[in-house]
Order: structure tokens, then C-alpha cells, then sequence
């Protein structure tokens, strides 16, 4: 079986993530840049499908700056075969709109039975990647899923949404997207980091792709987080449960 | 030469994400615990650390001295206890590769590698210590079989090794007289003295290993009769290595918290930061500890090409580095004030774990013996 990874290169959440004022953008120049968390998950997910079948090739690719590079190559080194890697100045501050349809012109003729992407992720997110890839590419998307059982055939797990849990099917080809309560990702060892260099990245230019689309959306401005101002403080001298219920209801929260 | 490769910059983070995952958190729970966590380490060999620089061939991790050392001081970081038991079973399962034949390469380096089976190196006897040439115990060729008798003293991992690499007299010729063997858990006439009671290192056993009457077939002789006290030496050569890069390490994780520590506390009106000698006391300690970074990887380099002056550089940096850990940890104590003397703060650990290296592996006395023979001779 052959599954694509779509890992995504962000800040460190343990440092200082900053949105540069000039540009708009999230900067990725400073500090480290770590895979993120859920998309280590779903690497997680396809190496454990090659734990068990050797066969299983695992391709991994990223649309980021150069040193997204960074992250393939980690990727590599826990135990992926391949990885490519989007890269091209024109994507630079690409919007989901531009950077859904790279990624599905990258991924159209590769022949995978599985997709597997995060729900969101920690920087510039919207959860709604994996969607707009489904829809160009045609094939069917298992969103937020809390489990994945695979079989010859295809794919079933469960997901989690606001209305409860459904138990979701598709046949290959699919896509899937894992939150984090898929198992931790596994550290690479000293072979793996060695070996890592001698693994192939394509590394696939905007034009090349032709993914003919542009950015529909133009950040207009940016604004700091309001400080937290001191929550309200709800004294119980007899009234306490009958004025907490008036706070929740208010805010449509029971 | 003094940059790393992207590889190793990789391997120390993994190392570093590692330690700091499995170890660190645990680390002041099993110091007071006295608890060997053999889990953990099975942990670090599935990821390469039980061999490091061992050979491919039987399941070694194939890498540098310099690589090691890198991964001993990030393990350090963490719990210095932990990863000086880590450089002991590394030099135990080297000495296998290097001195054994094939057979016992297959046998004992791939079980080891991965830490599912511990090692055990027994020089030290309760008479002697710093002359270890002039070691008693003694093995005595009976037929195909060697019958083991004596007492190895301060053994670390002991009781709970699988493998014992054990220096023993054959023939009354001082250190040419000095056989290695490798003597299994379980063999009959192998037993333990009790856990020793200490001023650090809880995190691993230090037991007696008493042999006697202990019978091993004589395929379990490591290299030929008399030349055990050279394959000693050889390991110990990286293994002062390796405990120096474990003092930088824990004398580095005492600096990175004495810094942070005075950055926030106050006092006179200010951060103590501020106060310009408590400044120069962080500037000394991060000098020595770069000046002996630099020598461990120098002598690291030195073993890796095994050039003529590896004993000397090896000892020069064990010596360098164990002191500059030891201080750096004993100054952070002081500017910690009492919060240092207690244990909450984790330096008055990082003090009691690293006291011990300026004493093992040959004590700094020895390496002065070394370096200053050595000196004189040219
Ligand atoms: C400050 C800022 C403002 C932005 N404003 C807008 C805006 O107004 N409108 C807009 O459309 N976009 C905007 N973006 C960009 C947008 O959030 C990302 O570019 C988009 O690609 C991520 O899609 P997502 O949020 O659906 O995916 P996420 O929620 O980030 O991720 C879901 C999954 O999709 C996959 N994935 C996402 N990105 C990549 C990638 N580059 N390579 C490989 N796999 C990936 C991963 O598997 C991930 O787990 C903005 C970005 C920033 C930093
Ligand atoms: C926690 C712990 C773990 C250990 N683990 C192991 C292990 O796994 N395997 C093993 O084989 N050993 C181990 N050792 C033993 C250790 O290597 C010895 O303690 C060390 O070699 C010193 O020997 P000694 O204790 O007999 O001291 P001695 O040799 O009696 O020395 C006493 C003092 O005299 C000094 N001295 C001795 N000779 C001279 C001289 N010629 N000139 C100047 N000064 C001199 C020494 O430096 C020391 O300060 C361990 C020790 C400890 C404490």
C-alpha cells in the first residue's frame, strides 16, 4: 500500500510565535521549526501500517520554505521511504484556497491508496485543507477521525463532531485526517538519522505543478490579543448556583 | 572541525528530546528511590544508544566517539547517574566487539546493543583500586574450563547485568599477567554483595561481585591469555571519554538553571543577576565548561583515528571535564543560597552524581600519574 503523509513544518509552540507586522504572516524565519504535533501523529499512523506490512511505502510532502526541508528529513529518519517537498517563492504566504490546490497537483498522479493529513494544526490554521484536497482529487474524506482500523479493502473509524461519534467507512483511495488522539509519535533512531540523507525528496517548483491558482484572500489587518482582564467572581452566599446558571445561559454555554 | 554535521545536530536533538521525555522527569524520584529503570534504558538501546560506537556487523550503531560524546553530555543533562551507566555498558559491549571473535561478537553484542541485556565491567577489587595491575582474583585453567575465584569491588550494574566482563590473574607477571572474561548471569559461583549505600549514583546499583569456584567454558576468554590489563585500558580510554562528556553535561544543566535562578530571584533591590560577581562566577563556569567541551572532543577525535598521543588526550579530558562539571555544579549550589541545599531544586543531586567521576574510571590523581609520566618520558 502506498500512503502519503501531508506534514506540515510550523513554530515551536514551546517558543514565542510571532506574526510579523509588516507582512502579515506568521514568521517562520525565527526559532525552530518542528513538525507539527498532530502531523507526527499521522506519520505515526502510516509507519505502524509499515511496522506490520513491510511493503507499505510511505511518502511524506510538505508545501513550505526551504527549511521545511528540515522536517522531511525528520520525517525520514523515524522511517518514511520518500518525501517532496513543495517549495517556490511564488507560494510564499499561500492561502488555503492557493496551497489546496498545489498540494492536490502534487499529490494527483502519485497513485495513493492513502491520504493521511491533521485535523489542524498549531500555526495559521483552518482545518480545512484536507477538504479542499478531497474535493480536487475526488476521493473520499474521513475527517477528525479519534481511531483508524485498516483492512484490504478500506478504511473505518470514528470520528468526533458537536453532534457525537459516527463510525465512518470509504474504500481506498481515501483521505483521512487524525486529531491527536492518535498515539504519540515515535522518536527516530541513530540508523534512522543516518540513513535519512540517503532517502529521496523531490522537490517540485510551482510552475512545474501548475496548479494554475491563486491566492483569493488578503489579510487586512492584525491585531494583538486583548490582555486578559479579571473574570468575573461569583460569591455563594445562597444565590451562587442560580447566578452561575444566569452567566452560562447568557453566553449560550448550557 | 569544531561544527557539527547536520547529522549530528539531529542526533543530539532526538538524544535531547529523549532525555527530556523519559528521563529528566523521572530522574529526583529515582535517585530517592534507588531505582534502576532497566525499561528506560531498553528505551535507549532500541534507539541506538547501547552501542554506540560499535560496529554495524552485530547490531552496533556504527558512529564516532565524537557522536558519542555529544550523546552522553544531552543524556547528562537529564540525569548524569543515568548516562554514566550508559558510557559504562557502551565501553563493556566495545570491548566485546573489538577483543572478541566472531562467535562471541554474535553472541553477546546484538542482545546488548539493544540493552534488552546489560553489561558490567569488573576491574576495581577491595584491595585494589587505583593499581589495578596488581589485581587477585584468579582464574585457573582446568581442562576446557577456567575455575574464577576472588572479589570485584564497586561494581556498577552488578546484580542486575547480564554479562560481566571480569579482569583475573592467569599468571603472577603483574599487568601481563591479567586476563579478560566474560562470565553470564546465573553461572554457578557468581553472586553479589549488598546494594551499596551512596552519596549519589542511586539511580544504579553498586554491588560486590563474588566469584567462587566459578566455572566458565574457556570460549568465555575475551582475547589471549595476558592480555586482559591492555583491553581494559583500551576500553577505559573511552570510557574517560565518555564520563567527562557526562560531567559537562550535568555541570552545563547546573549553569542553565543557576542562570535562570538569578535572573528572577532578588535581593538589595534587585535581580542578583545584576550584582557583577555573581556574573563572573557564571562567565567562569561556562569558560570551563567550554574549555573542557573542547578537549573531550579533542580527545574523542584522538581515539577515533587513534593517534599516538589518545591515552594522554584521554586523560587530559577526563580530568578537565570532571573537575569543570564538579565545580560548575558546586558553584550553582552556592548561588542557588539554600534553595541549592535543597532537593527540589535538583542541583544538590547534579553535585552528589557528579563528585563520583572525578574519582572512577582512574581518579584524577591517576590521570595527573598519567599525564605527567608521560611529560617527563618524552
Ligand atoms: C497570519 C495568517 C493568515 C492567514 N490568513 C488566511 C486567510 O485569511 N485565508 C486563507 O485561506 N488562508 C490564510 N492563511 C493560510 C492558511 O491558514 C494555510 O496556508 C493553509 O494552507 C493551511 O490550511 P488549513 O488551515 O486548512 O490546514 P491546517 O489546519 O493548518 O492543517 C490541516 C492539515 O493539512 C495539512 N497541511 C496544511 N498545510 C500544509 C502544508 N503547507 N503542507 C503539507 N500539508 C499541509 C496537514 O496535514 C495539516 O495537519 C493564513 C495564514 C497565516 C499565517
Ligand atoms: C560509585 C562507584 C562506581 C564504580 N564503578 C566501578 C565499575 O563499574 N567497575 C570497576 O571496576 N570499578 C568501579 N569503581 C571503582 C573505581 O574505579 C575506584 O574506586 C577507583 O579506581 C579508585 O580506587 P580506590 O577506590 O581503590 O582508591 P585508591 O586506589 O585506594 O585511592 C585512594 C586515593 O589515593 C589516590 N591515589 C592512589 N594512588 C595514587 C598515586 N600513585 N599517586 C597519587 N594519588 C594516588 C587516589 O586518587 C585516591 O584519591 C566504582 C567506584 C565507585 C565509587
Amino acid at each position: 500500500m502506498k500512503i502519503v503523509v501531508l506534514i506540515k513544518a510550523v513554530p515551536d509552540t514551546a517558543d514565542e510565535r510571532i506574526l510579523d507586522p509588516q507582512t502579515y504572516r506568521v514568521d517562520r524565519e525565527e526559532g525552530d521549526q518542528i513538525i507539527d504535533e498532530i502531523t507526527e501523529r499521522a506519520l505515526e499512523l502510516a509507519l505502524s501500517v509499515k511496522d506490520r506490512d513491510k511493503t507499505t511505502e510511505v511518502i511524506v510532502a510538505t508545501m513550505g520554505p526551504a527549511h521545511a526541508i528540515k522536517a522531511i528529513r525528520k520525517a525520514l529518519s523515524m522511517g518514511a521511504d520518500s518525501g517532496i517537498h513543495v517549495l517556490d517563492d511564488s507560494l510564499i504566504g499561500a492561502d488555503l484556497v492557493l496551497t489546496a490546490a498545489t498540494l492536490a497537483a502534487a499529490l494527483r498522479d502519485l497513485g495513493a491508496e492513502l491520504i493521511i493529513a491533521g485535523n489542524e494544526s498549531t500555526d495559521g490554521r483552518a482545518g480545512m485543507l484536507p477538504a479542499m484536497l478531497s474535493e480536487h482529487l475526488g476521493l473520499p474524506l474521513l475527517g477528525s477521525l479519534t481511531t483508524a482500523e485498516m483492512s484490504a479493502q478500506g478504511i473505518s473509524g470514528q470520528r468526533q463532531s458537536e453532534a457525537g461519534t459516527q463510525e465512518v467507512t470509504a474504500t481506498y483511495p481515501a483521505i483521512i485526517t487524525v486529531t491527536e488522539r492518535f498515539a504519540e509519535a515515535r522518536f527516530p533512531n541513530f540508523k534512522g538519522i543516518l540513513g535519512a540523507k540517503r532517502k529521496p525528496v523531490a522537490t517540485k517548483s510551482a510552475a512545474e505543478l501548475g496548479a494554475g491558482a491563486q491566492s483569493l484572500t488578503t489579510v487586512a489587518q492584525i491585531l494583538p490579543r486583548p490582555a486578559r482582564s479579571a473574570g468575573a467572581k461569583i460569591i455563594d452566599d445562597g444565590q451562587g448556583a442560580d447566578e452561575l446558571i444566569t452567566f452560562l445561559t447568557a453566553r449560550h454555554l448550557i | 572541525m569544531f561544527e557539527l554535521t547536520e547529522e549530528q545536530q539531529a542526533i543530539t536533538e532526538m538524544v535531547s528530546d529523549f532525555a527530556t521525555e523519559h528521563i529528566a522527569p523521572q530522574a529526583a524520584a529515582w535517585d530517592r528511590d534507588h531505582h534502576f529503570p532497566i525499561d528506560v534504558l531498553a528505551e535507549a538501546g532500541s534507539l541506538g544508544m547501547g552501542g554506540i560506537y560499535v560496529r554495524e556487523e552485530f547490531g552496533g550503531s556504527g558512529m564516532s566517539r565524537l557522536d558519542a560524546a555529544l550523546i552522553f553530555e544531552e543524556l547528562a543533562k537529564a540525569d548524569p547517574t543515568i548516562a554514566a551507566y550508559i558510557s559504562i555498558h557502551n565501553m563493556v559491549v566495545w570491548m566485546i566487539d573489538k577483543f572478541g571473535n566472531d562467535e562471541q561478537r554474535a553472541v553477546w553484542v546484538p542482545q546488548l546493543c539493544t540493552m534488552d541485556m546489560l553489561g558490567s565491567y569488573c576491574l576495581t577489587e577491595p584491595g585494589v583500586g587505583s593499581d589495578a595491575a596488581a589485581l587477585s582474583t584468579r582464574a585457573v585453567r582446568d581442562g576446557d574450563f577456567y575455575v574464577l575465584n576472588g572479589t570485584k569491588q564497586f561494581i556498577s550494574g552488578a546484580g542486575s547485568s547480564g554479562l560481566y566482563l571480569v579482569m583475573a590473574r592467569t599468571a603472577d607477571t603483574g599487568s601481563a599477567g591479567i586476563t579478560a572474561f566474560l562470565v553470564p548471569d546465573g553461572t554457578p559461583g557468581l553472586s553479589f554483595g549488598a546494594l551499596e549505600a551512596k552519596m549519589g549514583w542511586n539511580a544504579q546499583p553498586t554491588r560486590q561481585v563474588v566469584m567462587e569456584n566459578l566455572r566458565i567454558p574457556v570460549g568465555n576468554r575475551l582475547g589471549e591469555e595476558g592480555t586482559g590489563f591492555g583491553i581494559a585500558m583500551r576500553g577505559l580510554n573511552g570510557g574517560r571519554v565518555n564520563i567527562g562528556a557526562c560531567s559537562i553535561g550535568g555541570g552545563q544543566a547546573a549553569l542553565d538553571k543557576s542562570i535562570a535562578y538569578l535572573k528572577e530571584r532578588e535581593a538589595f533591590g534587585k535581580p542578583l543577576i545584576a550584582q557583577q560577581s555573581l556574573l563572573f562566577a557564571i562567565a567562569d563556569m561556562e569558560t570551563e565548561l567550554e574549555t573542557a567541551r573542547t578537549m573531550i572532543w579533542r580527545a574523542a577525535d584522538a581515539l577515533e583515528r587513534g593517534t599516538a598521543d589518545t591515552v594522554r588526550l584521554c586523560a587530559m579530558a577526563k580530568r578537565v571535564a570532571t573537575d569543570a562539571g564538579f565545580n560548575a555544579a558546586n558553584t550553582a549550589l552556592q548561588l542557588h543560597g539554600g534553595y541549592g541545599y535543597l532537593s527540589e531544586y535538583g542541583i544538590e543531586k547534579i553535585v552528589r552524581d557528579l563528585r563520583v567521576h572525578q574519582i572512577l574510571e582512574g581518579s584524577n590523581e591517576i590521570m595527573r600519574l598519567v599525564i605527567g609520566r608521560l611529560a617527563v618520558e618524552k
